[in-house]
Order: C-alpha cells, then structure tokens, then sequence
C-alpha cells in the first residue's frame, strides 16, 4: 500500500458524499485497500456501485478487494478552473484507469505527474492513496502514478 | 395491423424563437422568452395560441406546461411532457413526442420548446456542488471533475487517438458554424468571424482536444415549434415540414455509472441512429443538410461518425470546411451558425434551421433540400435525432 501526504488537488473541492450504498468503498480506501462491488449471484464486477448486479439482478452484492493496480484508458488535462478551489491552479490530470483484472472495470482519479507530461492510453498504473484526515467525515481518495 | 411509424404523420407548421442574447444579456425573464417564442411559433404557423393543447420540453426547461397553459389562457391542455436528461440530449425527442402525441390523438396541436436565460440562474461551465459531492459526482468532484467538457472530454481523448484523428478537423466543424453566422443576423456570433489563427491561439479549456472554439457558449434566448397532425399542415401558410424519422435513447449501458459505459468512446447514437434510419427510410446518404449540436466539437465528430455521415477512416480529410459549407459543401451544416455562433439554444434553434432550410428561407439556403437531418445533443444519455422532408420525401 502507498500513500501521500502532498495532494494532488488543492484544498477545498467537494467531499464524497458516503451513503450506504456506497460506504464500503470509502472504508476500504481508509484501511488503504481498494474493494469494488462483486455480485455473489453471478461473478459479476461492478462499478460505481448499485444497489442490483446489472448481469443477472441479484440484489446480494458482495465487495471484494482488488489489486490497487491498473491502465490508463483515457485522460484529460484542464487548465480553465470549474470551481473556486482550482482557481489560479492547473492544468492537473484526470486519469480514467481500466482495471483488467476485475472485470475491466474503470475508476476515475488524478494522476500524479508534472501538468506538462506526456500521458500514454495503455500506461500501467498503481493507486496511491491519499488521506483527507481532517475532514468530517474522513475520507481517503484513490490516486494514480505511473508504475516503475 | 398498421404499421406503427410517425412517418409522414405529423408536420411542423411553425417555427419561432426570440432575439438571441449573450449569457446574462437578456432584458427578458426567461418565462417570458419562452412566451415570445411560443407566440412567434404560432403566428409563423397562423394558429391561434388558443388552439395550442399541449407543450413538450427537455433539459430541465424551467418554463413548465401548467404555467404556460395559464399564462396563454389554453382553452384546454391535453398533453405536457418533460424529457429526461440534461442539455440538449433531448432536442430532437421534445420535437418527438409533441409528434407522438398528435398523431396518436392524445393532442392536435402540440409545442416543442426551449427557454433559456442561464444568466438569471448558474453558469454551466462552473461547479454548482456544495460541500459534499453525491452520487456519482462522490467519484468524479474531488478529482476536479466537474464540468460538461470535463465529463465528456475522455470520451473524445479515446476517440481521436484510436482512430488517429487531428485537431483540425474539430477546428473545421467550429468554424463553420461561425462562416455560417456571418450571414445570419439573428446569430450572436454575426460580425465575429473565426480564423485558423484565431482558433489555433485560443486558450485550452481541456488538454488535448477542447480549445475555448471546441466549446459552447451559454446564451439566453427561447425557441419553439409547433406540431400538428400531416394533414392539418397542407391548409397551413408555410410549405409543410414532414418529420420523417426520429428515434432517442442510448445503446446498451450508455449512462453506467462513473464513466464505465461499456463502448465509452461513443456520443451515444449507434442505436438511436439505426432506429431512425429505419424509421425514415432513408440514411445519410440520403440528406441534404445536417444540424449537428455542439456541445463541443468532440461530440459533434462522433455523432457524424454514429449517424454514418463520416468515416472515422476518413475524418482528416472530409472534416475539413469547404465541405461542410452551404451552399455547395459535400456536407452543409449548421448553417445558421449552430450551438457554437447562432445561439446555443440546446439545439433547437437547429430545428428551426431544418425547417427554413425546407422551406427554402435560410439565411445559408441548400438549393432543393429536400431531408434534413438534426443530431442532438451528443455524449449524454438519452440522445435523440430526428429527420424532417418535403413533401416530395413523403
Ligand atoms: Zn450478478
């Protein structure tokens, strides 16, 4: 398991809102680990969370935790600020990662890298967890950094 | 039994919209540019706002039917529709049901519409989150994450890179909606004509494919259309305008959540696409014109790619702007100047577009077009899109 301490974003965008539906991810990423929905009727992996398996609808969905690895599918790189946080910041780098081992599924998150790097679709990538302790509720994002 | 089609069976007898404005320009409340282009759509029509029995809308149209319905003193209201989905996904599918609507007799005489004074609520291109970020926003705000472009930008990013496709082609599709607008008075971009220069020196929105020309301005403004049964049509001032083909929706899984669509590189049309083809009759080899939404160039790309308008093979070299200009393009297109440099009415100020290019009363006129086809808005889920003709396509 990896962590940060520096953010990848400045302080002050959105805090996940933590429902029931989807508070198991929340407390894997805390305890460092990253658990996706796993339908226990069919096999299926599932991502973002729903309260039916969209393969077989059994509402018994399961979490499982997967390897905090993966590729990079997608990204993007804004410059023009969305939100006061962001504003005078930029550009970062939105990854949207495939993870091949569950079911391809895909999860979105920023990637750790100087805002002019090159970004390659097919990158492999592993998660870096970075801890927002000080918020109420805590919460841990999941970040990405391209693999050695 | 008969077939069930809406081909042919229902007409746009009139079309009106209001002065178009820069964002928070307008001196109107936004009800009431909704009235102005209702009215406008019935007088062009020449049916009495009386006669209106029914309103359809989309994207969230705060100018709803019950208000309307009392504030034009509708002797009866039969039929009111809100349609799913934000932005312009709905454009063509407001057009559609006001159609389904009159020609299964639930209602004679139906209006489609948009109104839209962003200026007197919140901007689009800003983040209206509070502190904690729900739903799917939880997974996609605190990465910054927030906007339009931002939600669609990876779809376009996966599109052009699989397929090898340059910028330049999505700085052909900006321009000529400007080259358009040159020669549209209502068009907000009138007198502010775009140059290769111009669009190359633009600042970036979003790395790697969304300059500030690949996106959509915010305007305010209201459009409307006014839907009557085939029949009715032929009495009516203006040549009637056949809708000969409409479909909406999204393909297989198209709104998963947080990104996880399973054909993700997609505008979201290759269903609602056949589906009106096959409704129509006709495909895209078939169509005069095309009004294609822009919400940003991106999108515009794959909804031409999804329609069968453009080979992705070939984008460099078709999506370039001499064939995407009118009057002799291989492909005229949003030839009031579109989303991006008429107004950015949530595309039905491209229906309207259709319906004067048919009529053969555009500011850019196709000489005898005879089908045109308007793609809605891209990338969300439902689309939808629509085909309208001439009598001589019936
Ligand atoms: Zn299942």
């Amino acid at each position: 398991m990896s962590t940060t301490t520096k953010r990848a974003l400045p302080d002050g965008l959105p805090a996940p809102d933590q429902p029931p539906l989807t508070k198991p991810y929340w407390d894997g990423t805390r305890a460092g680990k990253l658990v996706i929905q796993r339908c226990k009727g069919c096999g299926a992996h599932q991502w973002g969370p729903e309260w039916v398996c969209h393969r077989c609808h059994s509402f018994d969905l399961g979490w499982e935790e997967v390897a905090p690895t993966g590729r990079i599918w997608s990204w993007q790189r804004p410059h023009h600020p969305v939100h006061q946080a962001l504003t005078g910041f930029g550009p970062y780098t939105i990854v949207l990662v495939e993870l091949p081992h569950a079911g391809n599924v895909r999860m979105v998150g920023n990637l750790i890298c100087e805002p002019t790097a090159p970004v390659e679709i097919g990158a492999e990538v592993e998660a870096v967890f970075e801890p927002h302790d000080e918020a109420d509720p805590p919460y841990t994002l999941v970040q990405w950094r391209l693999k050695d | 039994m008969s077939e069930r089609t809406l081909r042919g069976k229902v007409a746009i007898a009139g079309i009106g919209e209001t002065t178009y404005y820069k964002h928070g320009q307008s001196p109107d409340a936004e009800f009431k540019l909704a009235l102005q282009a209702i009215l406008a759509a019935c007088d062009d029509a020449g049916i009495d706002p009386k006669e209106v029995d029914g309103f359809a809308s989309y994207g969230d149209d705060r100018s709803d039917a019950p208000r309307l319905a009392a504030a034009l003193g509708i002797k009866e209201l039969r039929f009111s529709n809100m349609h799913w989905g934000g932005g312009g996904g709905g454009v063509a599918a407001s057009v559609a049901n006001a159609a389904a609507a009159v020609h299964s007799g639930m209602a004679n005489c139906v209006i489609a519409f948009r109104s839209l004074a962003q200026g007197q609520f919140a901007r689009y291109g800003r983040s209206r989150l509070g502190a904690a970020a729900m739903g799917d926003d939880a997974f996609l705000a605190p990465y910054g994450l927030i906007s339009p472009a931002q939600r669609f930008a990876m779809k376009i990013t996966r599109f052009m890179s699989d397929h090898g496709i340059r910028h330049e082609a999505l700085r052909a599709i900006a321009m000529a909606s400007y080259h358009h607008a040159q020669s549209n008075p209502r068009a907000v971009m009138y007198g502010r004509p775009l140059t290769e220069e111009k669009y190359d020196a633009s600042r970036w929105i979003i790395e790697p494919f969304h300059r500030l020309f690949d996106c959509c301005q915010e305007n305010d403004g209201a459009g409307a259309v006014l839907v009557v049964p085939a029949d009715r049509a032929k009495d009516l001032p203006h040549k009637p305008t056949y809708l000969l083909g409409t479909a909406q929706g999204g393909h297989h899984r198209s709104a998963a959540p947080v990104h996880n669509a399973p054909d993700y590189a997609s505008a979201h049309f290759p269903t609602v696409a056949k589906n009106m083809w096959a409704m129509a009759k006709l495909g895209p080899q078939d169509v005069d014109v095309v009004q294609a939404y822009e919400n940003f160039t991106g999108g515009v790309l794959l909804s031409l790619v999804e329609h069968g308008f453009v080979d992705p093979k070939k984008a460099n070299e078709f999506l370039v702007l001499e064939n995407l200009l009118a009057p002799s393009g291989k492909m005229p297109m949003n030839t009031s100047g579109g989303n991006l440099a008429e107004c950015y009415m949530h595309g039905l100020e491209m229906v309207n577009e259709a319906v004067r290019q048919l009529r053969g009363t555009a500011n850019n006129q196709v000489a005898g077009a005879e089908v045109v086809a308007v793609l809605g808005g891209p990338m969300v889920t439902p689309v939808s899109s629509l085909v309208l003709g001439t009598e001589a396509t019936l």
